[in-house]
């Protein structure tokens, strides 16, 4: 029954090819894999064989074969023959002919086989994914890469390329996630406070590859991914007052979104990357505007006397989700992207803020005070359902939704220190990311 | 029943095409008849690294003539005759604790007519980190409108909010957390 279900997946994705029909939607082949009434398919991922003896090669057979677990661990779509079996098994002499055999007795549904090798200053890497039960041996999934690129981005690009051909799925590997890091240690100048300067930094998904990318020496916080994933806005205090700028990251270049002497913060980008919520106090109070991703057609939104802030964007666009303290609390709101048109309460906590709405369902994620603290929360849009997620343990704020709805990450003080986290969108396997210094206020990128 | 039927007949001929397909080649992912069938060259896999940013270094304030260097103006706060205002959780109201040290830095700035000060709103960590960069400027633009209604020009102060992201006191108590939640005064310019 597990065979007819990860054929059956493979079937569903080269029909839709063939007949150029769009994809298959992941609800749908989710149902079919549903019914046919398995549990999860069983993967081994065993070591990528080397083809030369290098340490170069050797290492980097050995990172992407445990990347790769990882990161198809990750979606909790397959379960997994357990790894210290790998061994009583002889490693495939070639990956054309895997000892399929073996990986049947210790009840394999598919097995990764995969080998790297040195080409001049780049790496080959080839990989194929074997349906083990099938008779005669059939191959799912596989492909050759080359370049000069960390070995775990071909880990990540084979775990996503498995995920969309077997789950019609995206997977999260080659997403980045940015937050903002005291761990330079540098005081902040131009006070006789102990402060210390924050910058932007990001990493991959799994917080490997952790990058520094501001030089402000100041205050600079609440990163967000453009939709692009090549741009990050942010709010920097460097000339006083916090202000949004966006650091186009791999150009060099950066825009200064707003200006003082009032401030602007929480910086939100529209779906397809054309805008930018906000929340400023040019006009007195902290209240929700749209600006050009430019800075130009700078428009209010919200008109009230209440404190309105942290706007976020509908998957469509064409609502916003924001904080208003307008009842008395901070609570969640809806209103429609335009600013025409009613205001909708959403929430009823004690103190509810930062909403970060889901792209494949129609849920927001927020943070509420529970107790002293806080935790994260959902609430389904249409019925008004609140799930918790977590539940004290520290205090959980500041959710975003990794971009296919499937993930969050999150800050928590859990550990003694800030840092950043991720958990599954029921609030499973929960994963610290970061442990340099404190680390707030993550953005997930496409 | 019928429809699984032909549903899985369905599947398996493709899967046999797929299978068929990809034995020609070894790299040939399952494909659909279509023109090439041969095996896509290598994907280069690059990965942009992103530079680090040289962004400009942040504007210094004119300097007049007759101010004093910056390290006067450290000393100057390291005394301050300017008190810290003290809120309530959730609140930027201006009770009369906060009155009184406010009227008393009305006087000091009174006193020394050319002292420009910037007010910090500061915010606990009982609020979050969004909401509180707002819930800080209320509580500095409170504590600024309550100076002005005694006098002192609007011109003088500055407001900025840290929210919560620069606590005084790095306790997890209400000891700590009242001292947290306050308007911080500066003195930037004399």
């Amino acid at each position: 029954m597990k065979y007819i279900s990860l054929s059956f997946a493979i079937a569903l994705g080269v029909a839709a090819v063939a007949a150029q029909t769009p994809q298959q939607q992941p609800s749908e082949l989710g149902i079919e894999l549903k019914s046919s009434g398995g549990a999860p398919p069983r993967l081994a991922v065993p070591a990528f064989v080397a083809l030369s003896n290098d340490a170069e090669t050797v290492a980097a057979a050995r990172t992407i074969s445990d990347v790769l677990w990882n990161d198809l661990n990750y979606e909790h779509e397959f379960s997994f023959v357990a790894r210290d079996i790998y061994t009583t098994i002889p490693a495939a002499k070639s990956i054309d002919d895997p000892p399929l055999d073996r990986w049947r007795e210790v009840d394999a549904d598919g097995v990764v086989v995969g080998s790297v090798q040195k080409s001049g200053s780049q790496l080959l890497i080839r990989y194929r994914l074997y349906d083990v039960r099938s008779r005669p041996t059939r191959q799912l999934v596989g492909s050759e890469f080359t370049g000069s690129a960390n070995p775990r981005r071909y880990a990540h690009t084979i775990s996503d390329e498995i995920f969309k051909k077997t789950r019609n799925l995206d997977g999260v590997a080659r997403t980045k996630l940015s937050f903002s890091s005291d761990r330079d240690g540098e005081r902040l100048a131009g006070t006789i406070e102990n402060r210390t300067v924050r910058e932007i930094y990001i990493s991959d998904y799994d917080g490997e590859n952790q990058q520094r990318v501001t030089v402000g020496r100041t205050l600079n916080s609440f990163p967000t991914w453009a939709p692009d994933a090549r741009s990050i806005a942010y709010v920097s205090w460097r000339r006083g007052q916090p202000n949004i700028f966006v650091s186009h990251i791999y150009d060099g270049t950066l825009t200064e979104l707003t200006k003082g002497p009032s401030e602007s913060y929480n910086p939100a980008w529209s779906p397809d990357g054309t805008r930018i919520a906000f929340s400023s106090t040019r006009d007195g109070h902290a209240q929700i505007y749209i600006a050009n991703k430019d800075g130009s057609n700078v428009r209010r939104l919200t008109n009230a006397p209440s404190l309105d802030t942290t706007p976020t964007w509908s998957p469509r666009g064409n609502e916003i989700a924001f904080t208003s303290d307008r009842s008395g609390t901070p609570q969640i709101y809806l209103m429609s992207a335009d600013g025409l048109g009613g205001i909708q309460r959403l929430t009823s906590e004690p103190f509810a803020d930062k909403p970060t709405w889901s792209t494949s369902t129609n849920e927001i994620a927020f943070e509420s005070r529970t107790g002293a603290r806080f935790d994260i929360k959902v609430i389904d849009v249409a019925t008004r359902t609140v799930k918790q997620l977590t539940f004290g343990e520290g205090s959980n704020e500041s959710p975003v939704f990794s971009p296919y709805g499937r993930h969050l990450s999150f800050m928590s003080d859990r550990s003694g220190k800030l840092q950043i986290y991720t958990m599954t969108r029921d609030g499973r396997d929960v994963r610290q990311v970061t442990k340099n210094g404190e680390n707030r206020l993550p953005s997930w990128s496409n | 029943m019928t429809t699984r039927i032909a549903r899985l007949a369905l599947v398996i001929s493709i899967a046999l095409a797929a299978a068929c397909g990809s034995k020609k080649s070894p790299v040939v992912e399952p494909q659909a008849p279509p023109p090439a069938d041969v095996a896509p060259p290598p994907q280069p896999v690059t990965q942009p690294t992103p530079r680090i940013i040289n962004e400009a270094t942040p504007t210094v304030p004119p300097v007049r003539d007759d101010a004093l260097t910056s390290s006067s103006l450290d000393d100057l706060n390291r005394n301050s005759p300017l008190k810290p205002v003290f809120y309530l959780l959730d609140s930027s109201d201006i009770d009369p604790v906060a009155k009184a040290a406010l009227d008393e830095n009305a006087a000091v700035l009174k006193q020394h007519a050319t002292w420009v000060v910037t007010v910090e709103g500061h915010c606990d960590e009982r609020g979050t980190a969004e909401y509180n960069l707002a819930l800080g400027d209320r509580r500095a633009a409170a504590a600024v409108a309550y100076l002005r209604s005694l006098g002192i020009a609007a011109d003088r102060m500055k407001t900025v909010s840290y929210g919560k992201e620069f606590p005084f006191d790095a306790g997890h108590d209400e000891a700590a957390w009242s001292k947290n939640r306050r308007a911080h005064f500066v003195i930037t310019g004399k």
